[in-house]
């Protein structure tokens, strides 16, 4: 495996990016978790989906665009399905959770309309919806380490505005914060993220690695800093013991890397509970 | 009550409604530094709203409010307000935050954005959480406390920004009887010793007259406005004309 790795281009590709992906989604992750957020991950997939489908789509119908990197537009549909919340919460203001579903659906309804009118449901698209070691490209992993230091840069200049507004978001208002600037920047993140870790993880499989890891370190952290701290090591165990075993296996790297996840997540429960008797 | 000086909130004549119906009626009242200022009233009275208008929370439909001398659209200087909610009865005990990192978020507004919490900002944590005698709980989770102790946290996380007003919205909800006494002894603390000006908005009629220096009645329209010693000589009779119902006296041991 170590000598594949330094072999070949690929699994480097796979590895450095899933190194960059097992720490900002847990890093996002722990922000949606706790201010109960954890189904627009999911609804944002859903849409960069959509993206994936309409530029193999563009790809398939024009010559001129064969060399468009998906990546690129499933960012853009997740960065408006991510504003298209925004926009939906404020107009549902009692019922802000139905932007959820509504998001996720057109999302899906866009992405089937667009596949069927590729006639067809090619490789390209699996490995989008389930995770691929071989399809991460040198381009691929420059965008995504961008996305890398976008997001740890954002959330570290904003991490105490964050705390406070997860926290407390009554207080956050009345302290004079601009709440709604933060807030807006924190989703286009969350949709950064989404789009970045989907070649890897797959779309379907997108938000487990936002909420697992963070799932099992809630249940021991002391303090939000410890808790970041252990959800980004959660990340970074499945992604890469998820990878390995993926490569050695040739199992799809989404579901190894999830399935790590979710043991992690027993064990972290089975702990808790031992901790407690 | 040596202390107590110039208005330093000020509120002219505001009316409110959310729909149809009024739920505030020409309200006007003025605060004066360093006063504790209880405001009572029957539930719907209107008194959460007049202070989320006080916390620029809601925009102003009719009427002038002035903190601190300035209007309060154009007060940006939050960071001289403490306010502290309902928690200890809404609060969600399931957040990963240690006690220290809670009461370090009322420092986020002074510490500005892009900047980060320097020595003196975590010296500032430890002293607000002396004050309230909770500093040896500091790297505990906020979950595992008390609702009392709690509410001494979110005391804390708005003492840490130095306020010299503070604005507390039923505080002791959720706080057992036995600690509400402390409570109101702490805040009694912060106003005679600190010179914090303190509006208390409370149910607990009973507990609080001894305790603070003014008293306002609302009822939708301000009924009573006074020195609590007023308040305490007024009669049933006067008092069910501010609640709109029959009143009665319920006198606690402490």
């Amino acid at each position: 495996m170590i000598s594949g790795i330094l072999q070949f281009e690929f699994l480097q590709n796979a590895f450095l990016t899933g190194i960059i992906i097992g720490a900002i989604a847990p890093l996002v992750g722990v922000f949606v978790v706790v201010r109960r957020m954890s189904m627009i991950s999911d609804a944002l997939s859903h849409v960069a989906l959509a993206g994936i489908a309409f530029s193999l789509l563009l790809q398939k119908s024009f010559l001129s665009m064969a060399g468009l990197n998906p990546l690129y537009m499933g960012m853009a549909f997740s960065v408006g399905g991510s504003l298209f919340i925004e926009k939906l919460r404020g107009v549902y203001k009692h019922y802000q959770e139905l932007a959820i579903p509504i998001i996720m659906s057109g999302g899906m309804g866009l992405s089937v309309i667009f596949i069927s009118i590729a006639d067809g449901f090619n490789t390209d698209l699996f490995g989008y919806l389930f995770g691929s070691v071989s399809a991460v490209s040198r381009a691929d992993l420059y965008v995504i380490l961008a996305v890398g230091i976008v997001v740890v840069l954002t959330l570290t200049l904003l991490y105490k505005e964050l705390f406070q507004l997860s926290f407390d978001e009554e207080h956050a208002k009345a302290s004079g914060i601009p709440y709604k600037s933060i807030h807006f920047i924190f989703i286009v993140m969350v949709a950064l993220v989404i789009a970045a870790s989907m070649k890897i993880i797959g779309i379907l499989l997108v938000s487990s690695l936002m909420t697992l890891p963070v799932a099992a370190s809630l249940r021991f952290a002391k303090g939000f800093k410890q808790m970041i701290g252990f959800s980004i090591l959660f990340g970074e165990v499945s992604v890469v013991v998820g990878l390995f075993l993926s490569y050695s296996l040739d199992l799809a790297p989404g579901g190894t890397i999830v399935i790590i996840a979710v043991l992690i997540l027993i064990l972290s429960i089975l702990f808790d509970k031992w901790k407690n008797r | 009550m040596d202390n107590v000086g110039n208005p330093i909130v000020k509120i002219e004549d505001i009316s409110y409604k959310y729909t149809k119906d009024l739920v505030l009626e020409h309200v006007s009242l003025e605060i004066p530094k360093g006063a504790f200022l209880a405001i009572v009233g029957p539930n719907g009275s209107g008194k959460s709203t007049l202070l989320k208008l006080l916390l620029g929370l809601f925009k102003l439909q009719k009427g002038n409010i002035e903190i601190f001398g300035e209007d309060i659209r154009r007060f940006k200087a939050w960071q001289r307000v403490g306010f502290v909610s309902q928690k200890a009865n809404s609060f969600n005990s399931g957040f990963p935050a240690t006690v220290f990192e809670v009461v370090q978020s009322g420092l986020t507004k002074k510490i500005g954005l892009f900047k980060f919490a320097s020595k003196e900002d975590k010296r500032l944590v430890k002293n607000a959480l002396e004050s309230v005698d909770m500093l040896e709980y500091q790297n505990r989770n906020i979950g595992e406390l008390s609702g009392g102790q709690q509410q001494r946290v979110f005391i804390a996380r708005s003492l840490v920004s130095e306020p010299e007003l503070m604005i507390l919205d039923e505080p002791t909800v959720g706080v057992d009887s036995k600690n509400v006494h402390q409570f109101y002894e702490m805040l009694e603390m912060l106003n005679k010793k600190l010179g914090i000006t303190l509006i208390l908005v409370t149910h607990d009629v009973g507990t609080v007259t001894d305790k603070v220096t003014h008293v306002a009645c609302l009822n939708k329209k301000l009924h009573f406005h006074g020195d609590a010693c007023e308040y305490n000589e007024l009669d049933e009779g006067e008092l069910s004309s501010i609640y709109g119902h029959g009143v009665q006296f319920l006198h606690h041991d402490h």
